[in-house]
């Protein structure tokens, strides 16, 4: 059994991203011609976003005992956007061009 | 022994074992299965404290732990996805004891034979599309006049070409937002099924490029090729959208009730 390297979090967004090594050669609509030989195909990493739209809006729900609702998805995804909203300003703050010009 | 529940990662007809045997699941623990009604849960016993409802509704808000059981959750089923079609469940999904998921695989295995039925020989394709600036509005800008003090005229012409700068922008929106239709109705042709998902914010994308378009597409497996030659032929037509391919995926966004999700999910 192949053992996978670990990914580490991400929430930078890939080019292409091959999840699964079988099928086809990984095409890029930016620059098909650069990819024209086949990456390393272990060389995967999938974005945290693009995983979170699958795993937590995706798949089937069905009611069990401990079950996640979707009222708590909503929770998670609204309060991921928080997060990183309330960084990002932070990051900016003092740092507005617009505010040296009055 | 710590109170534990039962994780599901999906459900299938049939799943070997035997490729299980080294996953480690989203608790760390081995991977099982469970049959009942003719369909198996690929299963692992997770401890309540980490995994009980209050205990999930906290973890959930730590982006580490969320980002290492999604990507754990995603490797089982991604695994088991190998071996032939498969119901992923969504993230979180916790029984109190194999009983339960026994009696739920019986109640709903109707609903899960159609939906396996639909999805047999099909794989998902994720297809973003951001709106990229084709070109600076105005061109180069204008030379700074004088030294450094700005004058009250220099402020003014900054707000003026901020302003400028800005309804341009708004026009290109628009314009990108219009080929994002085009280029998920020409994609929707090729598909057995599309479901478009809410657009992904800048900031948890990591570039600045706003996303016009998050949709999946449920295609043939032997569809991919033609589909990404597809996605690439329409990156080129669009000069203004930059088109993003990803996948194969397990299908996470089509093993649901089979709802369909129209063109509304793209917010401007």
């Amino acid at each position: 059994m192949e053992s996978r390297p670990e990914v580490e979090p991400a929430l930078v967004p890939t080019a292409v991203i091959r999840h699964r090594p079988p099928p086809e050669p990984a095409t890029h609509t930016e620059r098909p011609a650069t990819h024209t030989e086949r990456p390393a195909i272990r060389a995967e990493r999938i974005a945290l976003v693009d995983l979170l739209d699958r795993v937590l809006a995706g798949g089937v729900v069905v009611s069990g005992e401990v079950v996640l609702s979707i009222a708590d998805v909503d929770m998670v995804r609204i309060s991921l956007r928080a997060l990183v909203t309330s960084v990002s300003t932070l990051a900016r703050a003092g740092a507005d061009p617009e505010a040296s010009c009055q | 022994m710590e109170p534990h529940g039962v994780w599901i990662y999906a459900i299938a007809e049939r799943v070997a074992t035997a490729p299980l045997g080294q996953l480690k699941g989203v608790g760390g623990g081995p991977v099982r299965t469970l049959a009942a009604a003719g369909l198996t849960a690929v299963a692992e016993d997770v401890g309540l404290a980490e995994f009980g409802a209050d205990a999930l509704r906290r973890n959930l808000e730590d982006l580490d732990w969320l980002d290492a059981t999604a990507r754990a959750h995603h490797r089982v089923i991604d695994a088991v996805a190998r071996q032939g079609p498969l119901i992923p469940m969504r993230l979180a999904t916790v029984y109190s004891g194999d009983e339960s998921i026994g009696a739920m695989l019986t109640e709903r295995s109707a609903d899960f034979r159609a939906a396996l039925a639909r999805i047999t020989g099909r794989q998902e394709w994720g297809v973003k599309a951001y709106a990229v600036r084709q070109s600076e509005p105005g061109g180069a800008a204008e030379p700074t006049t004088g030294p450094a003090s700005p004058s009250a005229g220099a402020g003014a012409a900054y707000l003026r070409r901020r302003r400028d700068e800005l309804a341009s922008q708004k026009n290109a929106r628009r314009e990108t937002l219009a080929s994002a239709e085009i280029i998920h109705a020409e994609l929707s042709r090729h598909v057995a099924e599309t479901r478009v998902h809410p657009p992904q914010a800048p900031q948890l994308t990591g570039t600045k490029a706003p996303m016009i378009l998050n949709a999946a597409y449920l295609l043939d497996d032997e569809r991919g090729e033609d589909f990404a030659a597809v996605v690439t032929a329409l990156g080129e037509q669009h000069p203004g959208v930059r088109l993003e391919l990803t996948g194969p995926w397990p299908p996470y966004s089509f093993a649901g009730t089979g709802e369909r999700e129209e063109l509304s999910g793209i917010t401007a």
